[in-house]
């Protein structure tokens, strides 16, 4: 083992430059990267050359979607219509926008609670520790989907309530991961020097913990976002998702799922291209990102 | 050993309890009572009906009383919404039909993924590698609610081999589809899982030396190899089982098996609290109980852990 | 013909970095009872070097040349071949005896599964001699042990119990690959102690691998060292450590602090080991080495008798270092 260490370079690498190189070099990741910038691209530019706005109704192919509210270019409607004539390349292009932003706020508020809760916990230590660690595994066996539904119900249907939930839930797993580095970290001589010259815990763990931590969170944040987006279409397909006239990719892909019967096959063939590609993006950075940090783990 | 079962035991069952408050508690918490609905019912009739289902009593006495039914006779209390009807008798009627399906699908994706995965490490970087990979990949991006329709449109309305829906007690035509729709994403997950786990394990030492004395590789992977490989596989199960009850959901809406899933969103949809509540709690205590023989099956098979 | 033969042996490994030339042209013999002993820093390809033997290496290397064990090729054989000679014949004990034990099974079954596959005993004579193994290592109450998992025994007895294992089926030839380096000082001498009696009780022919000078000289009747993956000297244990013939060999021998001697520092070898990925050209040592010049950047002298039983190979003659 301790042969194959040296045949590597020697010269000083910084790790996050290391990184980079095998990301790159990483094809998938490296597509599943750009593909998430187009996706990003449509979603937030591709209304330009929209026709119809998400809420229009076009009352020409009302009612006869089968028949009328294929995709079409000259009618405007790219991706074609639903049964109520509504342009699903607008709609399409909203529930992106949405389904990316619970993704991204939904891993954010793992990010923010899963690291401070993680890192406090593992380097405080001892009963704390314990208690902390006590309480996340309490909290992992509450069968959180039927909770969120709860809220949902309970609460009212609203995005905000959509992020509590989701976030409620999401940090659980971050937080453990976090804790687990931190242990390890915790013994590192920087650490020590720290709190030898007096630095508070508190500004120990921000200032030299979390910063240590910042690529092992990057790669599961980067995981989160598609399971995100998976909770909150499961969510939108028991129509507790968002509310008309906003819509996601969950609940287009449950309308188009719902209507598939009438062979208006584009209603779930469009968001369904999104969805996959979204998440297949995501999964393929991810991966890429845990093997340019963690090379041994392929 | 009965030692580590019963300290374990000593943490599930304040866990349950507290489960169980805090949905409790979360329940009262919401604006309006059960009853708050479209057409304001007249202030007598509201006062009754608080009345003959407890909810004038303090807070804290309905929470005794709750857990006190269901500790002492396993009585989640009656329907708000049917009034004939307790969550006992409704919990009865679903429950059986989504363990049914629920246990086959578990099964089905363990030892399909478990086989998958192992075989996808065994044979690395083969064409059989690559499909599992690839199946493993492609199964994460098509959730169970995206399956059913796909299914119920190949087999149903294109080919039509298997019936569109219904349980008709369990008969296999029935079971088919829920079953491929629950266990599909599980399965490619646990492929995953055990794929990158033994291809960590066939390149650790203890490995080499099961090598290095001359064993065939067929006992290097049985004998040395399988049991390390399970152990991250074994830690997964515990959730699974609970997403594929979570799955009900889909499966009852899609193929009308009417299992408990279906209680709970025709529960939700009414506000129908006391179902939900009963319905949370024990998939909660399936968790619970499920997530403790997992950790019982990981102290018995690796000698490590001290009990 | 020499039990051994391993002519031109070369370890390569394909990484995301390049090809790194692990062993280059590597030849040697042994026979039956001889002790030979390997020596390199990390990184010279001298733990390679025994899993190519054995068949072993990592699936992106790949071993070239031939390895001939009784007359029998063995590099590259198909499973048929290696496995009946694996433990039977030749025997290995690897470095680190925390990982290298299954941690899942019980001593007695880890080692009584040798002895069923090698020489068709059943379970409970195999688990006998097992005990009797263990006895014979000095595991004290080896009975009541067997029955233990690895992680209830510390880590010298742990390495007792893979030397037990590699000696079960009496092996022609056992290769030790740093047997010591993961254990206490105080532990590792009483391992090479057991090791040299039972190389001795035995009568088995032994490659031990180490960076340790101490530990050769006190084992091995020849010394082979190792650079860069290619052999830079190699002949008798005695004459090599007192009028060593190579640079290498010098630094290395310079590096050992002793305790007899009144010095201001210890000495080391100025620069790092070499980065593999470059294709091997010219002496792997030339980098750090004193006396090199533009040659020895650009060809390295062959391997060849200088003194009777002794090899080098060097640009530089013995009277030039002197």
């Amino acid at each position: 083992m301790t042969d194959d260490m040296t045949m590597r370079e020697v010269k000083g690498r910084s790790p996050w430059v290391d990184a980079r190189r095998r990301f790159v070099r990483n094809k998938a990741s490296l597509g599943g990267l750009v593909a998430l910038i187009l996706i990003a691209i449509i979603a937030l530019f591709g209304d330009s050359i929209a026709v119809w706005s998400n809420e229009e109704i076009d009352f020409n192919v009302m009612g006869q979607a089968y028949e009328l509210g294929g995709p079409s270019i000259e009618n405007g409607h790219y991706f074609g219509t639903d049964d109520l004539g509504r342009d699903l390349y607008s709609r399409t292009l909203q529930g992106t926008r949405i389904s990316l932003m619970v993704g991204i706020v939904g891993s954010f508020i793992a990010v923010v609670v899963g690291t401070l809760y993680g890192a406090t916990s593992g380097y405080v230590g001892g009963r704390t520790d314990q208690a902390m660690m006590r309480l996340v595994d309490i909290l992992l066996s509450v069968p959180f989907m039927f909770v969120v539904i709860l809220l949902l119900v309970m609460f009212g249907r609203s995005l905000v309530m959509l992020f509590l939930g989701i976030g409620l839930i999401s940090w659980l797993n971050m937080a453990r991961i976090v804790r687990g580095q931190t242990l390890s970290l915790k013994h590192k001589e920087f650490v020590e020097a720290a709190r030898a010259t007096g630095v508070a815990p508190f500004t120990i763990i921000l200032r030299h913990i979390v910063p240590n931590l910042l690529g092992i969170v990057a790669v599961y944040a980067t995981l989160l976002v598609p399971e995100m987006i998976l909770i909150e279409s499961f969510i939108s397909f028991l129509g507790l998702g968002v509310q008309e006239p906003l819509t996601s990719l969950g609940a287009l892909i449950s309308e188009g799922a719902k209507t598939i019967y009438y062979g208006t096959i584009w209603q779930l063939g469009f968001p369904l291209l999104f969805f996959v590609v979204t998440l297949f993006a995501f999964f393929f950075v991810g991966d890429g990102l845990r093997d340019a940090f963690d090379p041994k783990d392929r | 050993m009965i030692t580590y079962i019963l300290k374990r035991l000593a943490i599930a069952v304040p866990t349950l309890l507290l489960l169980v408050i805090i949905s409790f508690l979360l329940m009262h918490a919401a604006p309006g009572g059960p009853f708050t609905q479209e057409r304001q019912l007249p202030p007598a009739v509201l006062a009754n009906l608080n009345a003959k289902y407890g909810l004038d009593e303090p807070l804290w006495r309905q929470l005794v009383s709750y857990v006190w039914g269901i500790v002492a006779h396993f009585d989640f209390g009656p329907s708000f919404i049917y009034k004939d009807r307790t969550v006992n008798e409704i919990i009865a009627q679903g429950f059986p039909v989504t363990l049914t399906y629920g246990t086959v699908s578990f099964v089905v994706a363990v030892v399909l993924g478990v086989a998958l995965g192992v075989s996808a490490a065994i044979w690395h970087n083969s064409w059989l590698d690559y499909l599992a990979v690839g199946i493993s990949i492609g199964a994460q991006v098509l959730p169970n609610f995206v399956m059913a329709p796909l299914l119920l449109l190949t087999f149903t309305w294109w080919l039509g081999w298997l019936p569109g829906g219904g349980w008709e007690g369990g008969d296999w035509r029935y079971m088919v589809m829920p079953v491929i729709a629950l266990s599909t994403s599980f399965m490619a997950s646990i492929a995953r899982l055990t794929r990158a786990s033994m291809l960590e394990v066939l390149t650790s030492n203890h490995i080499r030396t099961a090598r290095a004395k001359g064993l065939p590789e067929s006992q290097v992977i049985l004998k040395h190899a399988l049991k390390p490989a399970l152990l991250p596989v074994l830690s997964y199960l515990g959730p699974t089982f609970v997403l594929m009850i979570t799955g009900s959901v889909v499966v009852d809406f899609y193929f009308s098996t009417g299992g408990i899933g279906k209680s709970f969103v025709d529960s939700a949809l009414n506000r129908d609290y006391a179902v939900m509540l009963g319905i949370t709690i024990l998939v909660g205590a399936l968790t619970i109980f499920f997530n403790l023989v997992v950790d019982i099956l990981y102290a018995w098979i690796d000698p490590k852990i001290r009990y | 013909m020499a039990m051994l033969e391993i002519t031109d042996l070369a370890v390569r490994f394909a990484t995301t970095d390049g090809t790194v030339s692990a062993v280059n042209g590597v030849s040697l013999t042994l026979d039956k009872g001889e002790t030979l002993g390997i020596v390199g820093e990390s990184g010279s390809g001298k733990s390679q070097l025994a899993f190519a033997i054995m068949g072993l290496l990592a699936k992106n290397g790949t071993a070239t040349g031939s390895v001939r064990f009784d007359g029998q090729e063995i590099l590259n054989a198909p499973r048929k071949t290696i496995n009946p000679i694996r433990a039977n014949k030749i025997a290995m004990v690897f470095q680190d005896p925390m990982t290298s034990l299954n941690p899942y099974m019980r001593v007695s079954d880890q080692m009584a599964e040798v002895l069923t596959l090698h020489k068709g005993m059943s379970k409970a004579e195999a688990v006998a001699e097992s005990i009797r193994m263990l006895d014979a290592v000095k595991i004290p109450d080896a009975k009541g042990r067997a029955r233990l998992y690895p992680h209830e025994f510390s880590g010298g007895m742990r390495q007792r119990v893979m030397i037990a294992m590699s000696l079960l089926c009496r092996p022609e030839l056992l290769i030790a690959d740093e047997p010591t380096t993961a254990l206490d000082v105080t532990v590792q001498a009483q391992i090479m102690n057991l090791l040299a009696e039972l190389q001795h009780d035995f009568g088995m022919a032994t490659i031990l691998i180490t960076h340790d000078l101490g530990v050769v000289a006190g084992f091995c009747k020849e010394v082979l060292v190792l650079y860069g993956g290619t052999v830079m000297e190699k002949g008798p244990t005695d004459p090599l450590f007192a009028t060593p013939s190579h640079p290498y060999t010098r630094g290395l021998l310079a590096a050992i602090p002793r305790v007899d001697q009144e010095e201001e520092a210890l000495h080391s070898i100025p620069g790092s080991p070499p980065n593999m990925t470059a294709a091997p050209k010219g002496c792997p040592f030339a980098p750090r080495c004193g006396h090199a010049g533009e040659d020895c950047l650009d060809h390295l002298h062959p391997l060849s008798e200088f003194a009777p039983g002794r090899w080098r190979a060097c640009n530089r003659s013995v009277e030039d270092l002197a």
